[in-house]
């Protein structure tokens, strides 16, 4: 069914990372992707596995799950990689026609291929552990100072939250009208992808004004129940620092600055 | 508790370059008293500013000329428009766009977070309006689970955390099946009967307005007609020039030459068997 598509990559579980404040786990993940640019040598990734391993351990995520994830990095990585072995001066290790494999090359690489690796890990997983709700919230507490330049950190946050909340139900009425019209003789499923796209025009139309329409009315409704943007707003789960958020937040600093050591 | 004092409002569309293209006159020089803990059904046909009228009740619009009172508070004023939102609840038609948290529990919270209500009495009135409407066991639940008549009852799970004074259904059934128009309307008698908060229903289901303490008939932005649902019912061919109905017992009855003007199936069983006699 449609509606029961997941959003974002949240894989639901009871761990202790999963119950971390989400605050904290972007606040980890900031760290440690600064932490990950803060050595030049390949000693650096041996701290940076085992804590991005303690991590996976902790979440309880079957490596299989993790490993999709790099999935749709594949090419970036590939990419990266071969850049890097052919472009890179240095002595020449290995000539053959037009291509020219230096030590330095093969050693940038290596390097540039595992560092991408472990942003990537890195940063999936916090969303494979916060739920988007809890992920909003929590980068709406993180941003709140912003609000002094006058950023519309609430409203963003507002907006982001809304938009979770309509994704299934612009899903599910994409599908009803794309079925009304192949119930009229409409096609999406042959022809070449131009064409295919085309055919998908029509449905993106009455999609787009309903999709207004409801915000239209969603507003009105809103308002009506006393909505005033951000100020004086309280909440029904504010976010509250426990001691294992301390804790988590103590061993973020220590990685940090322990990475900062290492040559 | 709601007071209309020769209310007339205005529709002005413009075109691009800001010039006046057409008036609609959708409000006109309406006066109206609603009584508290009164139960008030809204009939009309389409374009006959029932809509227009329930917008006034919680100041989300405000009249061209006269005076909108709710609970002595004048709409006109954009400082106490919280105030009233807070006393005066609106239910929508559509119960998918309404709802804007991701569970259940967070959305009947919408309401009183906006108020800036501490979170501990915040939880306690969430959890008691989810009682009252019987969905307190799927408070963490997505609302995208339920059914159209469960999402209405979340909506007013979400006003009853306001605490309001009354309430105001703007076609609440128009999208649902028989099962959750029942499950709404009963909610509705139910929250006028035992909590005493004023009720204004609207809607195009004549069935639904029987049990209603007053139905006023709308025409053009005026009040058309109004009493109770006995002495509106009564007037048929009047209703049926106005594009509106009686509820089909009450034709039914009619039509076989019961005496009386009947309104519900029981009474057309009791009048029926009379005249079987």
């Amino acid at each position: 069914m449609i509606r029961d598509i997941t959003i974002g990559q949240y894989y639901p579980s009871e761990s202790v990372i999963h119950r971390l404040d989400a605050r904290i786990k972007f606040i980890g993940t900031i760290g440690y992707v600064i932490a990950l640019f803060l050595f030049d040598t390949f000693w650096g990734f041996l701290p940076a596995l085992f804590w991005l391993g303690t991590i996976i351990v902790l979440s309880r995520i079957p490596l299989r799950f993790i490993a999709k994830g790099l999935k749709p990095v594949l090419f970036l990585l590939i990419f990266l990689a071969l850049f890097n072995l052919f472009l890179t001066p240095g002595q020449t290790i290995f000539e053959w026609w037009i291509f020219n494999i230096t030590d330095k090359g093969l050693e940038n690489a290596g390097f540039m291929a595992l560092r991408l690796m472990f942003l990537v890990i890195g940063s999936s997983m916090m969303t494979y552990t916060t739920t988007p709700s809890q992920l909003t919230a929590g980068m709406e507490s993180i941003f709140k100072p912003l609000g002094v330049f006058k950023v519309p950190v609430h409203e963003v946050a507002m907006m982001m939250s809304i938009a979770l909340r309509f994704i299934p139900i612009l899903l599910e009425e994409t599908d009803k009208i794309m079925k009304a019209q192949q119930a009229r003789g409409a096609d999406f499923e042959s022809g070449n992808i131009f064409r295919r796209a085309k055919a998908l025009i029509p449905v993106l139309v009455p999609l787009f004004v309903s999709a207004f329409r409801r915000a239209g009315e969603l507003a009105e409704a809103m308002e009506a129940r006393c909505y005033h943007g951000g100020k004086g707003r309280t909440k029904l789960h504010p976010l509250k620092m426990k001691g294992r958020d301390y804790v988590g937040l103590a061993l973020i600093i220590g990685f940090v600055v322990a990475m900062g050591f290492v040559p | 508790m709601v007071r209309f004092e020769n209310v007339t409002f205005e529709y002005i569309r413009r075109d691009e370059e800001g010039n006046v293209d057409s008036i609609t006159t959708a409000l006109d020089d309406l006066s109206l008293n609603i009584k508290k803990g009164e139960f008030v059904a809204i009939l009309g046909s389409n374009g006959s500013g029932k809509s227009t009228l329930a917008r006034h009740i919680n100041a989300l619009l405000k009249p061209t000329e006269g005076k909108v009172l709710i609970a002595g508070i004048d709409t006109a004023d954009d400082d106490d428009a919280l105030e009233i939102r807070q006393r005066a609840g609106m239910v929508f038609q559509n119960p998918d766009n309404q709802i804007i948290a991701e569970t259940i529990e967070e959305d009947v919270a919408f309401g009183p977070e906006n108020m800036g209500m501490p979170t501990d009495e915040m939880q306690q009135r969430v959890d008691e309006a989810l009682k009252r409407v019987g969905l307190y066991k799927k408070r963490h639940e997505s609302p995208n689970r339920l059914s159209g008549g469960q999402k209405q009852k979340v909506a007013i799970a979400g006003i009853l955390a306001m605490k309001p004074e009354c309430i105001i259904f703007d076609e609440p059934t128009a999208m649902l099946d028989p099962a959750g128009r029942r499950m709404i309307v009963e909610t509705a008698h139910e929250l006028n009967k035992k909590d005493g908060i004023t009720i204004i229903l609207i809607t195009h289901n004549m069935e639904e307005t029987v049990g209603a303490d007053r139905i006023i008939v709308m025409d053009k932005g005026k009040i058309a007609l109004q009493g109770t649902p006995r002495q509106v019912f009564s007037k048929g061919e009047a209703l049926k020039a106005l594009g509106t109905e009686v509820p089909a017992m009450t034709e039914l009855a009619q039509r076989i030459g019961l005496e009386g003007c009947i309104l519900t199936r029981e009474e057309f069983v009791e009048a029926y068997k009379k005249a079987l006699r």
